[in-house]
């Protein structure tokens, strides 16, 4: 693989109103650096994406905007969710991540019935209002498309559904909390083609009134889905512009290789 | 050598080993029920031991194993299951924690009749609890503890890191996240284990010779009051579990019956650790069917 220049890189500032801003953000873990000055502006209700090759950072860089890298890495400079400062000692995390939900790699449905993993999270903030719980279970599951699926069989093990399923279930999981914006990490990864297509359905209906920023190492996901794209190379980002931009017309030499597949 | 007969020895070896280790605990457990099977009747069981006269039974001495056995559960759980929710959730994988583990390993290894003695001298001497089902219950505390933790502490380990992001990223607090979701998927597994060591605890016999001690005084299993002196559920009296009951018998028993009453009383109390064996399995299971809702 040819070195390239990482200082060299081309990012756009969305015109949209921002979710999340981020201000000159590095993370390391302990003196491993991992992620470089970033300053990059997710658009609000729209879905953007971070490719790169594996151990570009984009995980590590997911995983700091809802601070699930707390106690594990140190994040310098500043998140922006909307005009708050999340790295900021007042803040409240476990209302924050209410604000700003997560879904992972592999489906990680909890070992209850599918109606539990819901309304779990939802009893624990205080909805006790059984009417209530059971709307926002139904509106989850057909937000996600798997109401018509598991309708019959909600208080079933969510252990018993397939990969495909489990997976959009945690979305729902994530959803049924209102979030404001989604963080996905590689969620197809562990899907085959069919259940993958279905959930990129899912996120574009989700698009209408979630911001969306995903993680994905499948750039033509990541083409289909997204509207705007990062571009991650060892821990820089390279470029950030309109998708189509970046798939059509990159600016940068690296970023061409990459979606050329002459590297990662 | 061809691969395909080096392949034909090792199985062989393998199986005659297995064989012998079947053999062994086949002809110890045959041996004991052959022996004391025939000897247990209803009346065994529901009688009184005599001290001289043969036709005893050992009615208080299971009743004492089984109530030690709840009171040192009553005791050992809620801190076995702090320490090992501590060990596996919270603990900072520094030298403190390794110091820790040592030691919980270093008390699982001590032989029980050194846990039975501390206990005769601090419990039953020093603290003046006198020979007691008390003394006896921390006196076992000790013994079980090490295991109780260290299984509690692996069953949690065991549950996959990515329920706890899960719960985290759903904006659940740590320990919520740990009560409500790592915990009830550890359910089955520290169920099992709790299972096993209340068989473990069920046969113990050195650590309680010099702390519950060895008499059976006659109590009323009609009196609830924990204390009144004759009650059944006074933990401060002294208390023969079924394990001493036969170590004495074959000691310095007297009656002329000793023989077969000991046997019978073997034979019970294999009977109970096969079943808490067994049981284990199969209510770790239904536990889990139940908690994750699989039909």
């Amino acid at each position: 693989m040819q070195t390239y220049n990482l200082e060299d890189s081309y990012i756009v500032t969305p015109t949209e109103s921002a979710a999340i801003t981020t201000e000159n953000i590095e993370v390391s873990y302990g003196s491993h650096q991992v992620i470089y000055q970033t300053n990059l502006q997710f658009p609000r209700n729209k879905i953007s994406a971070l490719i790169g090759a594996s151990g570009s950072g984009k995980s590590t860089l997911l995983r700091s905007f809802n601070r699930m890298n707390d106690g594990k890495a140190n994040v310098n400079g500043q998140i922006w969710y909307r005009d708050v400062d999340i790295n900021d000692r007042k803040i409240n995390v476990y209302e924050l991540r209410k604000h700003i939900g997560m879904v992972f790699q592999r489906p990680n449905p909890f070992a209850k019935s599918i109606k539990d993993n819901l309304t779990f999270a939802l009893k624990e903030n205080g909805i006790t209002d059984k009417q209530q719980l059971s709307q926002r279970t139904e509106e989850s599951l057909i937000a996600v498309s798997l109401w018509d699926e598991v309708k019959d069989k909600i208080n079933e093990s969510a252990l018993s559904l397939s990969g495909g399923q489990a997976q959009r279930l945690c979305i729902a999981r994530s959803i049924a909390m209102k979030p404001d914006v989604l963080l996905l990490d590689e969620p197809a990864s562990a899907l085959d083609p069919i259940s993958s297509a279905k959930l990129e359905e899912t996120l574009k209906t989700l698009s209408k009134n979630y911001t969306i920023i995903i993680v994905t190492h499948n750039m033509q996901q990541a083409s289909r889905v997204s509207d705007y794209t990062a571009f991650l190379h060892m821990g820089h980002v390279i470029e950030y512009d309109l998708t189509e931009n970046i798939f059509t017309n990159p600016h940068i030499q690296t970023t061409e290789d990459y979606i050329s597949g002459n590297f990662g | 050598m061809n691969p395909k007969r080096t392949n034909q020895i090792a199985t062989g070896l393998i199986y005659v080993l297995v064989a012998i280790v079947v053999l062994i605990l086949a002809g110890l457990l045959g041996y004991i029920l052959v022996n004391g099977v025939p000897n247990i009747s209803w009346h065994f069981l529901t009688s009184g031991a005599e001290a001289f006269s043969a036709g005893g039974g050992i009615r208080d001495q299971l009743f004492n194993s089984l109530y030690l056995l709840v009171l040192t559960l009553i005791i050992s759980l809620p801190i076995a299951l702090g320490a090992g929710i501590y060990l596996s959730e919270y603990a900072a994988d520094n030298w403190v924690t390794n110091v820790i583990r040592t030691m919980i390993e270093v008390l699982s290894s001590l032989p029980s009749v050194v846990v039975g003695l501390f206990g005769y001298l601090l419990f039953v001497i020093k603290f003046g609890f006198g020979f007691s089902i008390l003394a006896g219950a921390i006196a076992l505390t000790f013994f079980n503890l090490p295991l109780l933790t260290r299984n509690i502490e692996e069953s949690l380990h065991n549950v996959s890191n990515l329920q706890r992001e899960a719960g985290l990223s759903l904006g659940l607090s740590n320990w919520k996240t740990i009560s409500g979701i790592v915990l009830p998927a550890a359910l089955p597994g520290i169920i099992t284990g709790v299972i096993l060591c209340s068989g473990r605890v069920f046969g113990e016999a050195a650590a309680l010779i010099y702390t519950a001690g060895q008499s059976a005084p006659t109590v009323n299993y009609l009196n609830f009051n924990p204390l009144s002196a004759t009650s059944f559920l006074n933990p401060m009296r002294p208390a023969e579990t079924l394990a001493v009951h036969i170590w004495k018998l074959n000691t310095e028993g007297i009656t002329p019956d000793a023989h077969l009453i000991s046997s019978g009383a073997s034979a019970v109390l294999i009977i109970v650790i096969l079943m808490f064996n067994l049981g284990a399995r199969a209510f770790g299971n239904l536990v889990y069917l139940k908690m994750t809702a699989v039909k």
